[in-house]
């Protein structure tokens, strides 16, 4: 009993820069500066408001990440469904008030920056999630009502974000929360009857999908259909990565984008210019560069005490394979085109801020992985 | 404990279904990855052909023409550095401010500034404006001086058609001018290198050697962005110049057919009678082909189209005369090869004949009395050729004229506005006229009056006929790959002249020297009609046929009045016609003059011939050493 006094008691803050995950954030760091590097080529080799704007939300939320840090996972979990309250609050708030663009409302002015709430709820789910799977019973877990709880908490936020509309997020939504309830041991069956029961419907969903997110699957299916109109993105996204060889044409050199035919080059097609710059062998080893990061999540989760941290750091660490198996599948014309940033690369602060958390929260795991959560 | 343990049955299945989500993960970065490898380095090359056909744009620039060249090498038509205005709306501060500066500056008409701004709405921003095709030098030094305050204007200096001889080869050459949408897209050629600026042939040898002249376009190759701005140039691919055409004619004779002809409708052609080289060609009047270049001005296209003297027609290709007595040498031959006289067969000439009731009057009132094939020939007696067509009978007379190439178009396919001409026959009338042949109608074809219509060329192209001794030649305006020589040329006819060839027009080769003869009398005999223009030198000695064909019927009362020129108003007053050819000794050129309207032909045609031959005869040298033209340098 005593051990576990101490081990519940606060590190002090030496202990807690001895147990940060130093690998990890030197991985962080190396993708922000890579972030900012391609961001820079973006703007056409110049520093201009991409560059600077990505830079200033680095120097922002890479402290906040530390911060969050040398909090005790603890006071995360005591606040996990506080936290997905609030997000699910913004998210209402936003589609009543928020800012529209290009067609949807899914933005609030900060003056700051403007904030994406349905990005936070990324992270939010998870917490949430994580803190009912790890309260809940074992035996409990199966149990109707506990099915009916979660589906709950993943359905109602994600009917918000696909009514702004958003199909990216909203799908990036309910693979999070997916993720952890698998982890939390709902059963197989359920989640094969649900897939099969997805498939059958899925030419019912395409239905009621808006007419330019068929387009997008039509677009998809045959980018030539429609080179210049739906087919352009994918065509040009397909022509800058191919076109990038082996070695890449050079930093700063990236035709496709440098003469705009890159679309989306900040967002959602980061990859593609960097990809079109350092080939093959850099593509490679941006992947290589995730999967340290996503392993070291999961070692942290391997080597957490409490289950809350076990199952946040591995659902964070699936959700940020899912970002980026969906933005990658994305520019290489694998899966039709749905808005997912490529997590930390892609220029926007909400989807930044939400992964920056998430990497706060991990960190936060680690320092504390012998904490054990009542 | 119990906690402790549930929270570790738990654990166990948290890490148990991670396991298997992360055998997942790899399999799935192992997909992407084989994606990426597939994208980039197995069609690395497609997509990069891609990717530089999505960059690079080509702009053609406009080919250089081929230079057109007389036989002595002079360039007729040329190129020319010009200079030209170009507005460059994106680079523009102020477009109104710009306008206002530019009209002032080179004199701009507020049509020409209307005409700017809506070209400025309909191109793309960085497309340029032509403001002015052709600057003169002054105006580019004035806006070269004022350049700093002229923003997104640009100076360019660009090359384009010049035809130094302004109007004198207009009715051979032709000229350029901006191509309609039709003829870009009638040619293939043209369609292919067509870019704005370019221009085209319109008329004459600019228009029939189109494709060989129009040379290749120069290509810019530029980095351009998604939205077709250029970024900056790649490549230049210097373009070739058309090829360089050269012909026949000698800029020399055309110079003084044009001096001779000034202020009078007419034509001059003059052939060499061996080659069918065609020396000169010269319709007059002429307008100067440069001022298409631009666009014609209206006020000096109407100048030029209401011009009572017709410049726009190219009289010597699609000018139809009655060749009167110009025809009469034909005649005697058709007359002489048919057996239907010989050369001493006399008719009596009482100043008129009559037929079924109907006069028919020779020009000279009184009469020639008894008058052989030579006189009449030398005196152009009409009773004589009224009574031998008479005898003849016009379809004899049209196999032979046909023979000689009346009625057949001259030069083939190189111009499209030359006539084919008529010579009639009996079945002709019958066919287009639905009405049967009349014999007065043979006579007034003997003395080349009636049906018959010539062009000016085939009346020289006859005229050399019968010069060379009978031979039928096939002229020609370009010099081709591989020219007749002079020797080459006699050669050939002296092998003809022994074997009944289709290009032998006679059947005795006395006949043709007995109208040679005749046509020599005419000219250099007293009471010959073109005794006056002769030259008694052997070296220029020519021989001829005068001709004047009536326009208008005479009527009893005029004749009885027998008016000056001058008191006949100008449209009724008779073309004077000229055919001849020299030196008499030994030929070598023949010639053909019309003047409109201008009354006789010993009066207003033949007098040019001498001051022709003159010149003709005196060139015959340099000419010669010319024909091994690709060895000298130019």
């Amino acid at each position: 009993m005593f051990q576990r006094d101490r081990l519940n008691s606060e590190l002090s803050f030496f202990q807690k820069i001895k147990e940060m995950d130093y690998t990890l954030l030197i991985c962080i760091i190396i993708l922000s500066i890579i972030s900012l590097l391609v961001m820079y080529s973006t703007d056409g080799g110049e520093i201009l408001y991409h560059t600077k704007s990505h830079f200033s939300k680095l120097v922002v939320f890479f402290p906040m990440m530390i911060l969050i840090a040398f909090f005790n996972i603890r006071h995360w979990h005591t606040f996990a469904y506080l936290f997905y309250f609030l997000v699910m609050l913004l998210l209402l708030y936003v589609s009543f008030f928020g800012l529209k663009a290009s067609g949807s409302q899914r933005w609030m002015d900060l003056y700051l920056f403007v904030l994406q709430p349905s990005e936070l709820m990324k992270i939010a789910i998870i917490l949430c999630l994580a803190k009912y799977y790890h309260r809940i019973k074992i035996e409990n877990v199966n149990s109707l009502t506990s099915i009916i709880f979660v589906l709950s908490i993943i359905t109602i936020p994600t009917i918000f974000v696909i009514s702004q509309p958003d199909l990216g997020t909203s799908v990036l939504i309910v693979l999070s929360g997916l993720i952890v309830l698998w982890l939390g041991g709902v059963r197989v069956k359920y989640f094969v009857y649900s897939l099969i029961t997805f498939l059958i419907s899925l030419p019912f969903i395409i239905s009621f999908l808006k007419p330019y997110q068929k387009l997008r699957i039509l677009t998809f299916l045959d980018p030539d259909r429609d080179p210049l109109g739906a087919g352009y993105q994918i065509i040009q996204s397909k022509i800058a990565i191919g076109s990038g060889g082996l070695d890449g044409k050079g930093f700063l050199k990236g035709t496709q984008s440098y003469l705009d035919f890159l679309p989306e080059k900040h967002t959602d097609f980061i990859f593609t210019l960097f990809s079109e710059e350092f080939g093959f062998i850099g593509s490679v080893g941006l992947l290589i560069l995730y999967t340290v990061i996503i392993f070291r999540i999961i070692r942290i989760g391997a080597l957490s005490r409490s289950n809350f941290s076990k199952l946040f750091c591995f659902s964070f660490a699936f959700s940020i394979f899912i970002y980026i198996v969906v933005n990658l599948s994305m520019v290489l014309g694998l899966l039709p085109i749905v808005g997912s940033p490529l997590p930390i690369m892609s220029y926007g602060g909400s989807s930044m801020l939400a992964t920056m958390i998430g990497f706060g929260i991990v960190l936060s795991a680690k320092i504390n992985h012998k904490q054990t959560i009542a | 404990m119990i906690k402790e343990n549930l929270s570790i049955r738990k654990s166990d299945v948290i890490n148990r279904r991670m396991f298997i989500i992360g055998a997942a993960k790899i399999v799935i970065f192992a997909g992407i990855v084989a994606r990426l490898f597939s994208l980039q380095i197995n069609e690395n090359k497609k997509y990069l052909t891609l990717s530089d056909k999505n960059r690079i744009r080509e702009w053609k620039l406009p080919p250089t023409r081929g230079n057109i060249v007389d036989y002595f090498g002079n360039i007729i038509a040329g190129n020319l550095k010009v200079y030209q205005l170009h507005i460059i709306p994106e680079q523009v501060e102020n477009f109104n401010y710009l306008l206002v500066r530019l009209k002032n500056l080179l004199n701009l008409s507020e049509k020409k500034i209307q005409k700017i701004v809506k070209l400025k709405n309909k191109l793309k921003p960085w497309d340029s404006i032509i403001v002015s095709e052709n600057l003169s030098w002054s105006q580019f030094l004035k806006v070269n001086n004022y350049l700093y305050d002229l923003v997104g204007v640009k100076p360019v200096m660009t090359i384009s058609r010049n035809y130094p001889f302004s109007e004198m080869y207009t009715h051979v050459l032709g000229y350029v001018s901006q191509p309609n949408e039709e003829e870009i897209l009638e040619n293939d050629i043209v369609k292919e290198r067509f870019v704005p600026g370019m221009k085209i042939g319109k008329l004459g040898l600019e228009k029939t050697l189109e494709n060989q002249l129009i040379g290749t376009n120069a290509i810019q190759r530029y980095e351009v962005n998604a939205y077709g701005k250029r970024i900056n140039q790649l490549e230049y691919q210097k373009g070739l110049q058309g090829s360089k055409i050269r012909l026949t004619v000698d800029t020399e004779v055309q110079k003084l057919s044009a001096e001779l002809l000034s202020s009078k409708a007419g034509s001059i052609s003059v052939m060499d009678i061996y080659t069918g080289d065609i020396i000169a060609m010269y319709s007059s009047p002429s307008y100067n082909p440069n001022l298409f270049l631009f666009g014609i001005s209206q006020d000096e296209w109407q100048l030029i189209r209401n011009n009572p003297l017709k410049p726009l027609i190219n009289k010597t290709l699609s000018g139809l005369y009655s060749p009167g007595s110009t025809i009469k040498p034909i005649v005697a031959l058709s007359a002489l090869e048919n057996k239907i006289i010989n050369p001493n067969f006399k008719v009596k000439c009482t100043g008129k004949t009559e037929l079924y009731g109907q006069t028919f009057h020779c020009w000279k009132e009184k009469g020639h009395g008894f008058v052989s094939l030579k006189n009449a020939m030398k005196q152009s007696c009409d009773t004589y050729f009224y009574e031998i067509a008479r005898l003849l009978g016009v379809d004899r007379l049209n196999v032979t004229a046909k023979k000689f190439g009346l009625g057949e178009k001259v030069l083939g396919d190189y111009f499209d506005n030359e006539k084919r001409g008529l010579f009639p026959n009996t079945n002709w009338k019958k066919n287009n006229l639905g009405k049967g042949w009349v014999l007065g109608e043979t006579l007034i074809t003997g003395i080349g009056q009636g049906y018959t219509q010539t062009t000016p060329l085939q009346l020289c192209l006859m005229t050399a006929q019968i010069a060379n001794g009978g031979y039928k030649i096939k002229p020609k305006i370009i010099v081709n790959d591989d020219p007749l020589s002079l020797e080459q040329a006699k050669n050939s006819m002296e092998l003809q002249s022994l074997q009944k060839s289709n290009t032998r027009l006679f059947n005795d080769p006395k006949n043709i020297r007995i109208v040679q003869e005749a046509m020599f009398s005419s000219t250099n005999e007293q009471f010959g009609t073109s005794y006056r223009s002769r030259i008694d030198d052997p070296k220029y000695q020519f021989a001829g046929k005068t001709g004047t064909a009536q326009v208008k019927r005479i009527s009893k009362r005029e004749r009885e009045l027998d008016l000056k020129l001058e008191q006949i108003p100008y449209k009724d007053r008779d073309h004077a016609l000229y055919v001849a050819y020299g030196p008499y000794k030994n030929p070598r050129y023949a010639l053909s003059i019309i003047v409109e309207h201008g009354g006789s032909g010993s009066k207003a045609a033949a007098p040019m011939a001498k001051e022709l031959f003159k010149l003709i005869i005196d060139r015959d040298e340099l000419r010669d050493k010319q024909s091994n033209f690709e060895n000298i340098n130019i």
